[in-house]
């Protein structure tokens, strides 16, 4: 009988609506990071370093990038004959066919899924966060402590507590009340959504639960096991985790990562982060060229000037161009003589010959300033910028755009054209 | 599929690869920051669609295992075929290395009478090229050839001795085959890429083993060319041989050139290569990089110039680094000159290092004690 002491299941439909553009044709865990990953290379990474090879990944907004990265998993070495990773979307029942409308009801739509393995501990995650962690010591941690539900928690300033789950503990790590979103934090151990439950316990609370609309495991699941008396632990993780949920914490996390000696270290040997490669070969430097703290993915051709910029595979920065403090992800190409400034372009953009972006002074985003308000220039994948444009500060360009798109050959700060995926 | 392949990887070049041959074969040596030399083949293979391939190894063959570890970066992870590889081994019949090229194939003929394609493409593991070696089983196919040579123009080459000489009749037929000739009579060489009837093949080199010959150039190719039809495939696309320093310096070099890059990288088909998972690679204040190709996980703080850097190297600060080849994980201590160069491997140069190749390049082999983290 198949036997696997721990199986992990990451909960990936998630759109990430405050990335903007930069979600509206995949999920969030499929977005670049870095130059050359997407967002869910690290939990798949940190499962298999942490010993785990068998990973069912839940999917339901646009999935169709998330399912090319994953395909077999062979870049994570989850291409097993027994486990592996396998991409489980929602699927149609006899009865009652529903999307995943919570992340407590995807797992349990997919509990035939856990049974086959008979685990005896599950681990929930989410595909949103950037961190290095090793699972098995939490697990050592879960076993030692008896529990029946371990909960990561990370210590965060008091004064932002109030936008976490937040967990109170007595001196052994035993939490013994929490609070979602409290107004008056009485602690400041955040939960991170990283769950290891005994299998018995989530499988007896899912089903238990499975007429709660919208099942959610900080809301519903874990108030419940608290509740029936079960030993729930806090595991304190004091590494560096990063959620890269809107544009400014993402566009902070790419530019941390340039630091002489960042804080998270992409170059440590033993823990090492895989992803697809799509890209092989070196990349070019021309004689005209200037680099300085920036991190280049493969393949890329450089003719122009980087200061301060994570670079994707496959680019082409154009003679006379300068990159400054920007995120251009893979397959892009920057005209000559055209000037990024503060900008986040997607995969496969194009930028005309001598275009500047992220000129002129900051305006409130017409589009969505909750979302566009960090002074960004946010360019969604495969669009087109012409020539000789103007781009002001927090706008958004989508789909492929012509001369005439810009009046008076500018696009004012605060602006925006949407010309292509679903118009957000 | 209609052919098998074979990619000859055993050979030594001691004498012209210098130091750089201690450790590894010449199929095994790096090229154009992420590649090894026998990607070049196995990629070919795979193109091709030639699903199964035998490599023959030998000299220093530890260092193409690794490589070889896995067949799934060439697609050779098939039920279809497959990636062998072929060391030599003691048997109850036999108990030598491979004394050359037909005695290799001659060891393992049951690799040949196994398969059951009618065509064998023969390459060596030591030439940068891209093929489509359907197209020259279309002309070996249309001449009715016993075997059919690929051969170019040694015009474009720095050397030709070190090559066999071909000159062919207006049918493309070859009337004359000479192995590194002194006095080279005609400026075709073969590019040691040959096809061959499965069942021929393994004719041959019976006949071969039978009279204690051992070479294939010389002792098939050579020997039956009057008895056999021999044909010359002749290309001009870019083709390169890897096994001398001044050689494998100068084919690094070319993939400074646009063209050379475009051919390789962005037409289609691709080469392929074990992939690394490095990450990307990082510019630190101070780095200046001129005309160069730098491998991903490398690390820069100083000056580099007309160079090749390969994967995982650290260059320190305010060092200074031109027309050279920087091969993985090399460590360059801060202000260190580096000129005309090679750094083998694995190397740690000390800080406030000179080098400088003064005629021709120089093979820097230093392997310090290396005190970071």
């Amino acid at each position: 009988m198949i036997k696997k002491e721990m199986i992990a299941m990451l909960l990936a439909g998630g759109q990430g609506s405050r990335l903007g553009v930069l979600t509206s044709k995949m999920a969030k865990p499929a977005v670049s990071f870095g130059g050359k990953y997407r967002i869910i290379d690290f939990p798949l990474s940190n499962c298999i370093n942490s010993g785990i090879d068998t990973v069912g990944v839940l999917t339901q907004y646009q999935p169709l990038r998330l399912n090319t990265h994953i395909g077999i998993g062979i870049p994570w070495d989850l291409d097993r004959n027994i486990g592996g990773v396998t991409v489980l979307p929602p699927y149609e029942k006899s009865e009652n066919s529903e999307w995943y409308t919570g992340t407590a009801n995807a797992i349990y739509q997919n509990l035939d899924y856990m049974e086959t393995y008979n685990p005896d501990y599950v681990l929930i995650l989410s595909g949103d966060h950037i961190y290095k962690m090793d699972y098995e010591v939490m697990l050592d941690f879960h076993k030692a402590n008896h529990a029946d539900v371990t909960i990561a928690v990370m210590p965060v300033p008091m004064e932002e507590a109030k936008r976490f789950g937040i967990m109170i503990t007595d001196d052994q790590n035993k939490i013994t009340e929490f609070e979602e979103k409290p107004e008056h934090p009485r602690s400041n151990l955040a939960s991170m959504g990283i769950y290891i439950f005994n299998w018995k316990t989530l499988k007896e609370a899912l089903i238990t639960l499975a007429d709660q609309p919208g099942l959610d495991f900080g809301k519903h699941v874990i108030p419940y096991v608290h509740e029936q008396g079960s030993p729930l632990y806090a595991y304190e993780f004091n590494g560096y985790w990063k959620d890269v949920g809107t544009l400014e914490s993402y566009w902070q996390a790419n530019m941390e990562l340039i630091d002489i000696v960042p804080e998270f270290n992409l170059y440590e040997e033993y823990w090492k982060i895989y992803t697809k490669s799509d890209a092989l070969p070196p990349q070019y430097f021309s004689n005209e060229s200037h680099v300085e703290k920036s991190i280049i993915g493969e393949g890329s051709e450089i003719y122009g000037k980087i200061y301060n910029s994570v670079i994707g595979c496959n680019v082409t920065i154009g003679k006379d161009a300068v990159i400054r403090d920007s995120i251009i992800m893979s397959d892009c190409v920057i005209g000559e003589a055209a000037a990024v400034d503060k900008s986040i372009l997607a995969e496969g953009v194009v930028i005309g010959d001598g275009t500047k972006l992220g000129v002129g002074d900051e305006a409130e985003s017409d589009l969505n300033p909750k979302i566009y308000n960090s002074g960004l220039v946010t360019i969604g994948e495969k669009s087109v910028v012409p020539a000789n444009v103007e781009i002001g500060k927090n706008t958004v360009i989508f789909g492929t755009t012509e001369p005439s798109d810009y009046s008076g050959g500018r696009l004012e700060s605060g602006k925006s054209i949407i010309k292509a995926g679903d118009g957000r | 599929m209609r052919a098998i392949g074979i990619v000859l990887a055993g050979g030594t070049s001691t004498h012209r690869m210098k130091e750089l041959a201690n450790h590894r074969a010449v199929a095994a040596m790096p090229i154009a920051g992420s590649y090894r030399s026998i990607d070049f083949a196995l990629s070919n293979m795979s193109n091709s669609h030639i699903q199964k391939v035998g490599v023959f190894t030998q000299y220093n063959a530890g260092s193409l295992g690794e490589h070889l570890s896995s067949s799934k970066w060439w697609d050779f992870g098939r039920k279809q075929g497959g990636l062998y590889v072929f060391t030599p081994t003691v048997t109850a019949e036999n108990n030598y290395w491979y004394r050359g090229t037909a005695d290799a194939i001659y060891q393992n003929l049951a690799f040949l009478r196994n398969s059951h394609e009618p065509y064998v493409i023969i390459t060596s593991g030591d030439c940068v090229y891209k093929m489509d070696y359907n197209k020259v089983l279309e002309f070996h196919i249309e001449k009715k050839a016993d075997i059919t040579v690929v051969c170019r123009d040694a015009a474009d080459l720095a050397s030709v001795d070190r090559f066999g000489t071909i000159k062919m009749n207006e049918d493309h037929r070859i009337e004359e085959f000479e192995e590194k000739p002194i006095i080279a009579k005609s400026s075709t060489i073969s590019c040691g890429i040959y096809v061959v009837r499965r069942r021929a093949l393994i004719e041959m080199i019976e006949k071969c083993a039978e009279e204690d010959r051992y070479d294939f150039v010389r002792d098939v190719l050579i020997r039956f060319k009057d008895i056999k039809r021999i044909y010359g495939y002749k290309t001009n696309a870019y083709w390169r041989n890897v096994a001398s320093v001044d050689d494998y310096f100068s084919t690094n070099m070319d993939f400074l050139k646009p063209e050379v890059r475009d051919y390789f990288f962005k037409q289609y088909p691709e080469i392929y290569s074990k992939v690394d998972d490095l990450p990307p690679a990082k510019y630190n204040t101070g780095a200046k990089v001129r005309n160069s190709l730098i491998a991903s996980g490398t690390i820069v703080n100083g000056t580099i110039e007309d160079s090749l850097v390969f994967r995982e190297t650290y260059i320190g600060n305010n060092c200074y680094i031109k027309n050279s080849i920087i091969l993985n994980d090399v460590y360059i201590g801060d202000n260190t000159h580096i000129e005309n160069c090679i750094v083998e491997s694995h190397g740690t140069i000390r800080a406030n290092s000179f080098y400088k190749g003064e005629e021709g390049i120089k093979i820097v082999v230093e392997k310090n004690e290396r005190f970071i983290i």
